[in-house]
């Protein structure tokens, strides 16, 4: 186990940089997610710190030890695929067991370290199969399998669920969660899928364009996202944003360019007279008699909760309720907005003020 | 129920028309009369020949074994034999080698790699005479560009005798062959290197392979398949070689070059001797099936390539 250091990393394809001076620093045992929508650059710096990709400037650090001259094999990381890259070839058994092989380990201690794994991983009676006999959520386990009998320093995850359904890739976020709670290693995780970086990581790198947008734990990317990149990207169903500008005399209402008056919980002066933008998000308002008139546009209801699309003015609102609402179309509802749960970003820069 | 009561009753000929075996068998017909008078006829004719005493001119009478008992006293015919098992020997050993080589290295990424690939298919591209015609000239006894070479670089006093000295005969031959033959291993290799996710590799480098140990545990276990088929197709077009042997020594010196293919020719046609001729020829087949059967039984889909269960 390690800590894990970028330091001003950068990385230029060609003339064409992808990766524009990140740095990040990950504790030791750490679980840490880096997520972006794709072509932010995110494979690429995991690439990198496995050795795959070189690093075109800046320092990158395993346990202290400055790694970018080091081959991939001398870095002691393991790392799961997206396609899980199983030897199609070799039984699990030999698949678990390459990289002892490959040491000349003796027959008893690879039997010692790939039987315990295969335990964890319920994989023990697959061990005479060849991958393609297995489903993907078997490889998955093999190709994680692989890394836990290497006892790395650094566990890599290049979105290893995208290729699994929906339901499957549940049940596995909750398995490799518990794994870590397990084995404590130091793990980075790279994920297209903001709920995979809420609901796994003890800390969201979110990138976008090659640069690190905001660092923190997932609540606190949730309740104080830095600027509208992030507010947009974190939170499902997303934030809504709405254009306008504080009323000149008083900082607790924001008009919208169409008109409607928000509330604002308190908007500091120099915010006045600024193109901003209103952040709310969809679980941050109720329906109540006499609030803000909104016209439903489509209702969807869940169960558990009912998602509602609404026009507020000529803005559409995407609201979250956890009640049962008897709305139908093009009726008029009073909607009720948290002032001390909405956000205001500038316009222009992005970032958030409030 | 009221549309079969009304319904004629179909003609024999509807029947017909409507079974889908009759309908496709039908269809395969024209490949069926295809094979037979292209494939079937000639080799059968082959085989009937090598039972007759049939001269050009004459049609012969059947003769039983008598042309192969002969053959089995004649040394000549034996010397091609061996001469051919070497031949296919050593230039598949040597085609292998250099042709596997050659895929790795333009599998990496080179520059200009298209254009090389390119240049590569040249040896093949070209007839095989043309070819030939150019070796005999880069082989010949007085104007050797590889004797005048050597030379002038002073490493040897006079020219090589290439085609007139046995070994050094049977040499040039199977360099010229080798030349002609790289071209379809290296490609067909590379197409199956190409096959091999980059992952897989990146896989084993974070496992600690080696680039030897990558070769060895990942691609070469990988690329055995295409060995298979791409090497028995290289094993039965050079057993079989006729055109090179032909234009550069037409069997020589004292026929040690002289492959079956050849024999067979000189004996059944500049000779005359139909019937000989042909049992020359067939004699080829159990070599030929011999080598077919060994990849089929031997270097057939492996295990872990046969689908899963679900």
């Amino acid at each position: 186990m390690a800590s894990v250091e970028f330091a001003d990393v950068r990385k230029s394809f060609g003339t064409h940089p992808v990766i524009k001076g990140v740095d990040i620093e990950i504790a030791d045992g750490e679980f840490v997610i880096l997520v972006g929508p794709s072509g932010c650059g995110k494979s690429t710096l995991l690439r990198m710190l496995a050795g795959l990709e070189n690093i075109s400037a800046g320092e990158i650090r395993i346990g202290g030890q400055v790694v970018n001259g080091l081959a991939p094999k001398e870095r002691d990381i393991a790392m799961v695929f997206q396609n899980y890259a199983l030897y199609p070839h070799m039984t699990v058994a030999d698949n678990m067991a390459f990289s002892l092989t490959l040491k000349g380990a003796p027959k008893s201690e690879i039997d010692k370290r790939v039987k315990p794994a295969a335990e964890i991983l319920g994989l023990t009676h697959l061990l005479d199969r060849f991958p393609r006999q297995l489903s993907g959520g078997q490889r998955q386990r093999v190709a994680m399998g692989r890394a836990i009998v290497r006892d790395p320093q650094v566990f890599l995850f290049d979105e290893p669920l995208s290729n699994l359904d929906a339901k499957l890739r549940v049940a596995m976020r909750a398995e490799i969660k518990e794994l870590h709670q397990r084995l404590k290693t130091t793990t980075v995780y790279v994920t297209h899928d903001q709920i995979e970086a809420m609901t796994m990581a003890d800390k969201i790198v979110v990138m976008h364009d090659g640069l690190v947008e905001q660092i923190g734990a997932p609540l606190e990317l949730y309740d104080q996202p830095a600027n509208l990149f992030v507010a947009s990207f974190i939170g499902s169903p997303a934030m809504n944003m709405i254009k306008g500008k504080l009323d000149p005399n008083d900082t607790q209402k924001f008009i919208t360019d169409n008109g409607v008056v928000l509330p604002v919980a308190k908007a500091p002066e120099s915010a006045k007279g600024r193109a901003l933008i209103y952040g709310l998000r969809p679980e941050h308002m109720t329906i109540a008699n006499g609030g803000i008139p909104a016209e439903v546009v489509v209702i969807e209801p869940t169960g558990s909760e009912t998602q509602m699309i609404m026009r507020v003015g000529g803005d559409l609102i995407t609201g979250v309720f956890h009640q049962r609402i008897n709305a139908r179309p093009d009726e008029i509802v009073g909607l009720s907005i948290h002032a001390e749960a909405t956000y205001l970003f500038d316009a222009e820069t992005g970032k958030r003020l409030v | 129920m009221t549309m079969t009561s009304t319904a004629k009753q179909p003609s024999a000929f509807g029947n017909i028309a409507r079974s889908n075996t009759a309908v496709g068998l039908f269809f395969m017909l024209p490949a069926a009369v295809f094979l037979l008078c292209f494939l079937t006829y000639p080799l059968g004719l082959g085989v009937w020949l090598g039972f007759t005493d049939a001269t050009i001119g004459r049609d012969g009478i059947f003769i039983g074994l008598e042309n192969y008992q002969a053959l089995a006293r004649d040394s000549v015919f034996w010397m091609a034999v061996y001469n051919t098992v070497f031949y296919t020997l050593i230039a598949s050993i040597l085609k292998f080698g250099f042709g596997l080589w050659l895929a790795l290295i333009l599998n990496e990424h080179l520059p200009f790699k298209s254009f090389f690939r390119a240049i590569i298919l040249l040896p093949w591209v070209v007839p095989t005479v043309l070819s030939a015609l150019a070796f005999w000239w880069i082989y010949d006894a007085q104007f050797s560009i590889i004797s005048w070479s050597l030379m002038q670089l002073g490493w040897i006093d006079g020219p090589i005798n290439f085609l007139g000295d046995p070994n050094n005969a049977r040499a040039s031959v199977i360099a010229a062959n080798v030349w002609r033959g790289i071209p379809f291993v290296a490609i067909s290799l590379l197409a199956g290197l190409q096959t091999i996710p980059q992952s897989l590799h990146e896989a084993a480098s974070l496992d600690g392979a080696t680039g030897w140990q990558r070769f060895r545990f990942i691609t070469l276990p990988m690329l055995t398949p295409i060995i298979a088929v791409v090497m028995t197709f290289s094993v039965l077009f050079t057993f079989t070689d006729f055109q090179l042997i032909y234009v550069l020594t037409k069997g020589g010196p004292v026929n040690a070059t002289h492959l079956m293919a050849t024999l067979s020719f000189q004996r059944g046609i500049p000779g005359g001797q139909l019937g000989e001729g042909a049992a020359i020829a067939v004699a080829m087949i159990p070599f030929l099936l011999a080598s077919i059967l060994f990849s089929f039984f031997g270097l057939q889909r492996r295990k872990w390539q046969q689908g899963g269960q679900d």
